[in-house]
């Protein structure tokens, strides 16, 4: 049996459980790829369940070196305290260097219990992973809101643990030509008796749309001028197929709900496009859009908070270019 | 008698973010501090079974614990003004710096030393400042409790809690035992304000407890900076590294740059094809 942190072995727990909303694992399992290019590892998925075999294959065509499966009948449920126990198990046996757990909620919950048992650190939500000079894992995350990144390392303790959330890095092409080491392990004797009883579990998706799911989202402030003029933001919003979203001013002054609300109080937004109408950007609103893929601002300040995290500044009047988008977003979809 | 303990955080409001250079973590005594709102839920749902005419038969006990420079007795005070029974706060320059296995470790010492009669630990799921949502899980296997995340409702039961919740797409009934330990849903409800006589209340009979290092039996060489297994390199303001693109001009014209360059990340954004 190896000590821990004996392999260079990258490790990625197979989160499956509702993998068609979720390619988390998939996600992750390329970017181990690419870490593993550096430290001269293999890129592990550990899985646990039971009939699991298209997970499996999956793996290995999105970038595994090797799968270890534990299938068994006893682990057809997601069980909290059984994977906690197993997993840590594994990680002592085999000693991987890296560790790397999706942050569903599942992975949520397992990644910070396995951290505690083994005494080794974990980075929650990372956006970046990279390897420094010494080897090392590189944690770069959010801090404080989203306000500030952190790079943050595990230097002594192993294995080095991350959580990613879901849509931070893109999974690789399937390739059905990638060959994997497939490893079957026995479930253990000694298996812990699960304390949380499941009394029901029904599978229920959460509604697509709402700003929170949203692809596009269209945010407008003070800037917008009116509640009158901010009703344009609405009109764009029905032709993009995008949802509304305001600044606390905004919604003190009556111009929209407090459901729309945008920020450390209300709601806290991803989505692929942001275009933002009038707003300086206040901290408590930037911290809740840091995540957007690509922010269009519109102020007539060109130093304003909100202009310079932007992707695309635009210097005007947020009312008039407003107006232009709805034309022109007129004209391109016309049949 | 039933022993609740809700674990609190004091967090900096988030307007100014000094930050030690050095060590990259928080200088949290220079900021101004609040209540981190998602232990406030927790303390919320711990006065709620307190409150609950089907548990009003069981005398319930709420001690309010925290963890944090010497200011965060604020709102242990602010706590028991909202109607906990009393407060503790554990503070030494040995805990500072300390990261989610440390925190966790200190929290559970205090309770397994001070408090080994507690029936239920109520945490926030992820607090304002930091969100890695791991001390909660992470106490619970300091003492080796069963635990739940995520609970938009909690019931009591005798010795037993049940649990819904919705995670993963799952709508969730969940049972356990106590002692346990639950973390508490971002939007499992309205907290509530403190009334005048809770604030008096709080003022005239302080009930806050102050516990450093010592007091708790750490031991002597504990420091809680230098013995976390992680490392903070360091902190930097991650907007600079946008391309940062600035248009400028009539709005007709910066609207025809605007879909001439980016009009594709925008089409595919809508799910629909962009005439040219």
């Amino acid at each position: 049996m190896k000590q821990n942190g004996q392999s260079k072995d990258i490790w990625v727990l197979g989160d499956y459980r509702n993998y068609f909303r979720s390619r988390v694992t998939l996600q992750i399992l390329a970017r181990a790829r690419a870490l593993a290019e550096q430290t001269g590892g293999k890129v592990c998925a550990v899985v646990f369940g039971h009939q699991m075999d298209e997970y499996v294959g999956e793996y290995v065509a999105h970038g595994a070196d090797r799968v270890y499966v534990m299938d068994h009948p006893k682990l057809k449920e997601y069980a909290l305290e059984t994977y906690t126990f197993l997993l840590t198990r594994l990680t002592r046996e085999f000693g991987p260097e890296i560790l790397l757990i999706g942050a569903t909620r599942f992975g949520q919950e397992i990644a910070p219990r396995v951290a505690k048992v083994l005494k080794t650190g974990l980075t929650a939500d990372c956006i970046d992973l990279e390897i420094d000079d010494k080897g090392c894992l590189v944690q770069i995350a959010p801090s404080f809101g989203g306000n500030l990144v952190a790079r943050i390392i595990t230097p002594n303790a192993r294995p080095q643990m991350a959580t990613i959330r879901p849509g931070t890095f893109q999974e690789l092409p399937h390739n059905d030509d990638a060959k994997g080491e497939i490893i079957a392990l026995d479930l253990p004797s000694d298996m812990p008796q699960e304390r949380v009883r499941c009394i029901q579990s029904e599978y229920k998706p959460a509604k697509a749309q709402g700003i929170e799911k949203a692809d596009i989202v269209i945010t407008g402030g003070r800037g917008m001028g009116s509640k009158g003029k901010f009703k344009k933001l609405f009109e764009l919003a029905r032709m993009m197929n995008a949802e509304v979203g305001a600044t606390r001013p905004v919604v003190y002054a009556d111009w929209i709900g407090h459901d729309a609300l945008v920020g450390q109080a209300g709601k806290h937004i991803r989505p692929k496009v942001l275009l933002s109408f009038g707003i300086s950007g206040a901290i408590q609103h930037t911290a809740a859009i840091s995540d957007a893929d690509f922010i269009v601002a519109v102020n007539k300040n060109p130093n304003a908070t909100m202009m310079k995290m932007a992707d695309v500044a635009i210097v005007a009047d947020a009312n008039q270019v407003c107006s232009g988008i709805i034309r022109a977003v007129k004209e391109k979809i016309r049949d | 008698m039933l022993n609740i303990i809700v674990c609190i955080k004091q967090v900096p409001m988030v307007s100014e973010l000094p930050w030690n250079s050095k060590t990259g973590t928080l200088k949290r005594e220079l900021a101004q501090g609040m209540m981190d709102p998602s232990s406030r839920l927790a303390l919320e749902a711990g006065l709620r079974l307190k409150q609950d005419p089907k548990t009003e038969d069981q005398d319930i006990k709420i001690s309010a614990l925290s963890m944090g420079p010497p200011m965060a007795e604020e709102v242990l005070h602010q706590a028991v003004s909202l109607g906990a029974d009393q407060g503790v706060l554990l503070t030494d320059r040995r805990m500072a710096g300390a990261d989610t296995c440390l925190t966790s470790l200190i929290l559970g010492e205090y309770i397994r030393k001070f408090e080994p009669e507690t029936d239920l630990v109520l945490c926030g799921s992820q607090t304002s400042d930091s969100e890695t949502a791991q001390v909660g899980p992470q106490l619970a296997c300091e003492l080796d409790m069963p635990a739940i995340g995520w609970a938009s409702d909690i019931r009591l039961c005798g010795k037993s809690v049940t649990v819904e919740r919705h995670v993963d797409d799952f709508l969730e009934t969940l049972e356990m035992d106590l002692p346990g330990l639950v973390t508490i849903d971002q939007a499992a409800f309205a907290p509530r304000y403190a009334t005048l006589g809770g604030v008096a209340d709080a003022f005239e009979t302080p009930r806050v407890r102050i516990v450093d290092a010592e007091t708790l039996g750490l031991d002597k060489t504990f420091n809680a900076l230098k013995d976390s297994p992680t490392r903070i390199l360091d902190v930097y303001s991650p907007t600079t590294q946008k391309e940062n693109r600035v248009m400028k001009g009539a709005a007709k014209t910066v609207v025809d740059q605007l879909f001439k360059e980016y009009g594709k990340i925008i089409s595919s954004a809508m799910g629909k094809d962009l005439k040219k």
